[in-house]
Formats: C-alpha cells, structure tokens, sequence
C-alpha cells in the first residue's frame, strides 16, 4: 500500500515540492502569529509579577509594572534583599523545604511498599481494597480537616512540621499507590519470578528489582508530591500557627495587598521561583506522571 | 496468575529458605502482603478513611459537639445567604471552567501541532501548572488593580477601548468663565438664557495642547443667524495669558463638539457639532428662550478601569486566573492524545478533499473524544474543591460574594466562626457531590482491569 500511493503521489508532489512548502508556510503564518500571542499572553501575568517585585518600593503604588520596562531607573534588587532578610519569610522558606522534603520522601517509601504489594503480591479481597485506594484519590482534604484538627490537638502535633508531613503523606498516597502499581506491573513478570526461584525474600525483590526499575515512576512522583505539597495552602493553614510555610506567610499580607505589595510581591516569586526550577529541571518527568495521572 | 504461581511451587518440594510464598504457607504469604501494606493502611486509616466517617457522623451535631441536631446543619446549608451564593458559585464554576479548558486545551493542541516551536510553547502553557494557585492568585491580583495605570488587565482593554471609543476628548475641559455652570454629569451649561438670532461663546480652559483635535483652526464668533442661534466653542487660552471669556487671535475652536440646544424645561430640542474654527448653528429655531450647552459626553472621563476585584465580577475574574493555570494541563494531556491519533486517517480524509475544519469537526474530535472526557472530568473535580486561588484573589470584602464550597467550609470551621457542625455538613456536602465523579473514575478503572 505504501509503495502504490508513493507512486501516484511521486510525480505530482515531487516537482511541486517547494512550491508547496512555501504554500504550507505562508498558510500557517496566521497558526504562528496566533500562538506567538497567545503565548505572550500567557507569559504577561508571571512576568509582571517579577517585574512588580523589582520595583522602588516608593514608586510600586504609583506605577505599572510595564512603565519599568522603558525606565529602568524604577527598577531595584533591593526588594529582594529586604525580603531575604525578613525573618518571618525565610524561616517560612525553611518550613517550606522541610515539609516538602519529609512529605515527598515519605510517601513515596510507603506507596511503593503498598503499590508492590497490589501488583506482586496476593492476599484475599486485593482488587476490592485497591479500588477502594481509587476512591480514596478524590475524597477532598475537607472531609479530613476537622477530625484531623482535634485529633492534632489532642496528641500534640498541632502546629508542628510533623503533622503536616503526615497529613500530606496520607493525602498523597491514594494517587502514589495508583501510579506506582500501574508502573510495577508493567515489569516483566519473568524477572520477579526468578528472584524468587532464586530465594530471595520479598523485601529483597523490592529492594534489588522493583524499585531500580521503577525509577522513572518514582521520579514523576516526587516531583508531583514535592510540588503538591510546596504549593499547599490549605492544609498549612488549617493546621499551622507558628509553622508557616511560605504560602501561609504571604497570605497573612495578603489582607494589605497594596501596602505591602513590595514584599508580597518578591516574596511570592520567590515562593514559586523554586517550583519553577524544578519544573524546567524535571520537565519530562512531570509531563509523564501527569499522563499517568490522568489518562491511565 | 495465581493459580499458576502456587502450582508451580507445590510440584516442587518446598526447599529450605524457600520464598514464604511456597505453596503449603499462604499465611506466610499474607503476612508478607500485610507487612508491605501496614504503613499505608494505617496512613490510609487514620487521616482519611477515621476522617469520613467522623465528619459525616459530626455533621449532625450543633457547634458545641453536645447536641444531636439531625439535618439543621444541612437546612442551614441551603438557607443561609453566603452558603448559598457559595453554591451558586461553584455551580457557575462547574458549568464553566471545565468547559472552557477543554476547549482551551483542545484549540492550543490542535494549532501547536502544527508548528516547529511547539515545546516552547507547550512550555509557556503549561508553565502556571507548576506554581501554586496561590502564587497565581497574587499574580493575578496584580493584573485586576482596577486603575488602569497600575492593572494590567484594565490598561490592556484602556487601549483597546481607546482606540474603538475614545473618551470624552475634554475629558478634563472646565469653563473659562462663570458664564457656563454644570457638571461633567450633566455638561456644562450657560447660565444666561439666549434668543433667537443671539450669538453664544462658551469657553473652555483646562485642556492640554494634546487633547486638542488636530484639525482644530483659530477659533471665529460667527455671525448672528436670522431664526437661528449660532456661537463658538473655543479654546479660551493662548501661551501668555489672554482675557478670559473673549475670543482672540491665537485661540484655537474646539471642533467635533456636541452643542445641545435645551428649552425651559431643560430638555434637549436640538444639536448641533462644532466646526474646526469651533462655531455651530442651530437653524429654524421656535422663539423663546433656550439655554445652549455642551453634551456631557465632550466631558466623558476616559476609560477608569473595570472593577475586576469588586462584588460583581469576582467570579468570572478568578475563573479567567484558574483558565490560565489549568489551559497547559488539557493542552499536554490532549496533545498527547492527539500524537495517538493514527497520521494516515488524517492524511486519508485530506486527500479525499475533507478541510482542515472537517478533519478537526469529523475525525479528530471523535477520536478524542476518551481523552477530551478524561480532562473534563478531571475538571470537574478539581474545580468542586476549588479553594486557594478564590481566597488569594478575591479581598477580603467581597469573599461573600466570590464564596464556593470549600472555602465556605474553611471559614466556617476555622476562619472566625468556628462552627465545626456546620462545617462538617458542608464538607460532606462537598464528599456526596464528587461521588459520582468517582462512580465514573471507578467504573473506567474496572474496565481496565
């Protein structure tokens, strides 16, 4: 088939080809120009944030960010150093780092376990109480904030980095479950096999086989939960006082948006300068997890 | 699977150190299993399984936790003016937003497809994806400042709006003289009442050398008119001072100004524009009296920004942020399933004569039709616990009015008013309505399996 429309194709297209490149190029020129806006527009709002944060903290109530764009005079690092020596925001950035990393760690070392478990090995009811894991992946966080509140308050990890890695640990497993099984059980079943022919204990097989080869997946996960959980609003304010995370700590200026846009602003580009790094760092991972996540 | 494994094994004689999984030991087996899945399963457990159950049982308690209320938690739910909005609003937002960035995603993966650039693209895209909705509700926020010297947004549609209407071009004009009275709300006005066959000056200072039209010439008092009333509208102002109220040489006429012609009652009986030397007539006038005046549309003040931030449009204001964010994960996630699209079905319909649109309409689509679902639904979820963008855009002020579920459910449970009954209700009110989004997501998941 391929050969019989090649050769009725051959002589028409071939002498026509540039022709017809300069064609598929001019008729594509308006799908270049609309992206090449649609992208700007895309860029604007994030750019005029960082712009904002570089602003003379005199001159930000006054001016549009775009103004400094032309004058250059408006702009000033200083806000950033204010900013970076602001107690509250770094030791929040601090917090912020160290929920993150405990509640990405964490979860992921437990759903693998879990997630092995569901796709190697067999125990009664294991398809009922793996669908009932899936369930688990939409119930919203507000179903738990309450008992969770009580319960915080009543063992004494209210207002701790604890609470909230365990807190984001459980709410991120149901997805990290789902993600790591569906990957596990994409390993050759030949290769788990023979580990065990060859003796070696389960934790073993999970240890030597399952998680080298389940790298990739791990990697997609880590930096959904990293991201997931430094992007948390919610939950750090509900069970945070004097543990702030960065986001908390910029919504408690939020309720003077204008007089303190000169910190607000650095302070949230800061914030998501971070995820912002990771994403470009990991980029691949993160799209692939995301696929996982959503098509799968 | 299973039987095959244990099979296997009980052929052979169970060797010493043997895996635990050898068929004569399935408790062993379990146990294994058991061990791989206790962290989770207490995880699991207490922080969500303890949870629902706690809530819903809670939900039917008043504030103190003392006092079974049965459903007056939930009649409250449906009662109350801030909850309800908050319902109102997410049903908006349901109809809506996953609506929107489907078809967003869908459009952006279609066109992106076709170029070279395409990554940097999706990149930009799908940039906001990676940064909290927080983060991009104070971004946001930023953009809405209502002053257009200062809001994005609003300077943005400024220009626009200039272009296609610009404003009142005296926007900032006031009298010469106290010969004309009024406010920019009503025009201005001249005091005296005139006749036919009088000759009227209405003189204006306070405007800049730029707002005055290009073709403005020196400005002339024209000549009575027989059953008529004429007049100039000028410029009463040269470099170096002038008289005020007179016409001198070096004063330019203000054209393209609409003069009304009001009678007693102060109604308008007729208009007229003004010429380049600034001078109009009113021809065939009825004897009497009559004021002349200047329309209030010379003096409309120019474009003061659309109050995105206040009551009434909150709602589409933040749904425009949460589209920004949420437009790269559709376009990734249908772009994908667009590169599964076989090449030579597209290539086929082409060649039979089918357009692009056609393609898109009849094959495209239908074929995307899974993944289109999946993003939809996807929306859907996310956008019933919608949360962190509405309480860092919406102030303050207006959170009544920007209300949805979930931050309805903060504030009521720790936002000041610390009633955990109701908040428990509300909660499980936001439970019941994504269950049957998971009825589908499991109903897809068992099909799979």
């Amino acid at each position: 088939m391929a050969t019989a429309t090649a050769e009725a194709a051959g002589p028409v297209v071939v002498p026509e080809s540039r022709a017809t490149r300069i064609v598929a190029i001019l008729g594509k020129t308006p799908v270049y120009v609309t992206l090449v806006v649609l992208g700007l527009l895309w860029l604007v709002p994030t750019f005029g944030l960082l712009i904002t944060s570089l602003i003379l903290p005199g001159e930000v109530q006054s001016v549009g960010w775009w103004e400094a764009l032309t004058d250059t005079s408006l702009l000033t690092i200083d806000n950033y150093r204010e900013v970076l020596q602001n107690e509250a925001i770094t030791s929040a950035i601090w917090t912020t780092l160290w929920i993150s990393i405990g509640a990405t760690i964490l979860p992921i070392v437990v759903a693998a376990l879990a997630g092995y478990a569901f796709a190697w090995l067999e125990f009664p009811a294991r398809d009922w109480l793996f669908l009932g894991v899936v369930a688990m992946l939409v119930v919203p966080i507000q179903m738990a904030l309450i008992p969770i509140f009580s319960l915080y308050n009543d063992v004494g990890i209210f207002d701790t980095i604890l609470g909230l890695v365990l807190f984001h640990t459980a709410f991120g497993l149901p997805f990290a479950i789902f993600l790591l099984r569906s990957f596990f059980i994409g390993i050759p079943k030949d290769l788990i096999e023979a580990a065990r022919i060859d003796g070696a204990s389960e934790l073993r097989i999970f240890a030597r086989v399952i998680l080298p080869l389940g790298l990739p997946a791990i990697a997609s996960l880590a930096i959904f939960q990293f991201l997931w959980v430094w992007n948390d609003l919610l939950v750090a304010l509900t069970f945070g006082r004097e543990t702030q995370p960065i986001t908390v700590a910029i919504f408690s200026q939020l309720r003077q948006f204008g007089a303190n846009i000169e910190l607000i602003a650095p302070a949230a580009f800061l914030s998501l300068a971070i995820p912002l790094v990771v994403f470009f760092a990991f980029q691949r991972y993160f799209v692939q997890g995301l696929l996982a996540g959503s098509v799968k | 699977m299973a039987q095959a494994s244990t099979g296997a094994a009980a052929a052979a004689e169970p060797l010493p150190g043997a895996p635990p999984d050898a068929g004569g030991r399935p408790w062993g087996n379990y146990v294994v299993a058991a061990a791989f899945l206790a962290p989770a399963a207490a995880l699991l457990i207490v922080w969500i399984v303890y949870p629902i159950v706690h809530t819903t049982y809670r939900s039917f308690f008043d504030r103190s936790g003392d006092e079974f209320v049965a459903l007056d938690n939930y009649r409250t739910l449906f009662s109350d003016d801030t909850l309800v909005t908050a319902i109102k609003n997410n049903a908006l937002w349901v109809l809506f937003v996953p609506a929107f960035v489907t078809a967003i995603g869908l459009v952006f993966a279609v066109l992106v497809e076709k170029v070279r650039f395409s990554v940097a693209f999706k990149t930009v895209v799908f940039m906001p994806m990676a940064i909290s909705l927080f983060a991009a509700g104070v971004i946001w926020r930023v953009m809405y400042e209502q002053d257009p010297s200062r809001g994005a947004v609003n300077a943005g549609i400024g220009v626009v709006k200039d272009a296609v209407d610009p404003g009142g071009v005296l926007s900032t004009a006031r009298p010469s003289t106290e010969a004309l009275t009024g406010t920019p709300q009503g025009g201005l006005e001249l005091t005296e009442t005139v006749g036919v066959g009088e000759v009227t000056r209405l003189g204006l200072t306070g405007i800049p050398s730029s707002d005055v039209p290009a073709d403005a010439a020196d400005a002339v008092v024209p000549e009575p008119l027989a059953g008529g009333i004429t007049g100039v509208v000028w410029r009463d102002f040269r470099p170096g001072g002038g008289e005020a109220g007179v016409v001198e040489d070096g004063e330019l006429g203000l054209p393209g100004v609409t003069v009304e012609l009001r009678d007693d009652s102060g109604s308008s009986v007729a208009t007229a524009s003004t010429a380049e030397d600034g001078t109009f007539a009113f021809e065939d006038v009825a004897s009497g009296s009559y004021r002349v005046a200047i329309g209030e549309e010379t003096f409309a003040t120019s474009f003061a920004g659309i109050s995105w931030l206040g009551p009434k449009l909150i709602t589409p204001a933040i749904m425009i942020a949460y589209i920004w964010v949420w437009a790269g994960f559709a376009m990734v996630v249908i772009a994908a399933g667009l590169s599964a699209i076989p090449r030579d079905l597209l290539e086929a319909a082409r060649t039979d004569g089918a357009n692009e649109w056609q393609v898109f309409r009849r094959i495209t689509v239908p074929l995307l039709a899974p993944v289109l679902t999946v993003v939809f639904i996807t929306m859907i979820i996310y956008v019933l616990k919608v949360f962190d963008i509405v309480i860092s855009i919406a102030p303050g002020s207006v959170q009544d009015n920007a209300n949805v579920i979930a931050l309805a459910m903060w504030r009521t449970s720790f936002g000041g008013v610390n009633d955990f009954g109701l908040g428990s209700a509300i909660a499980v009110f936001l439970f019941i309505l994504v269950i049957p989004v998971l009825a589908v997501n499991i109903r897809r998941f068992r099909r799979e399996v």
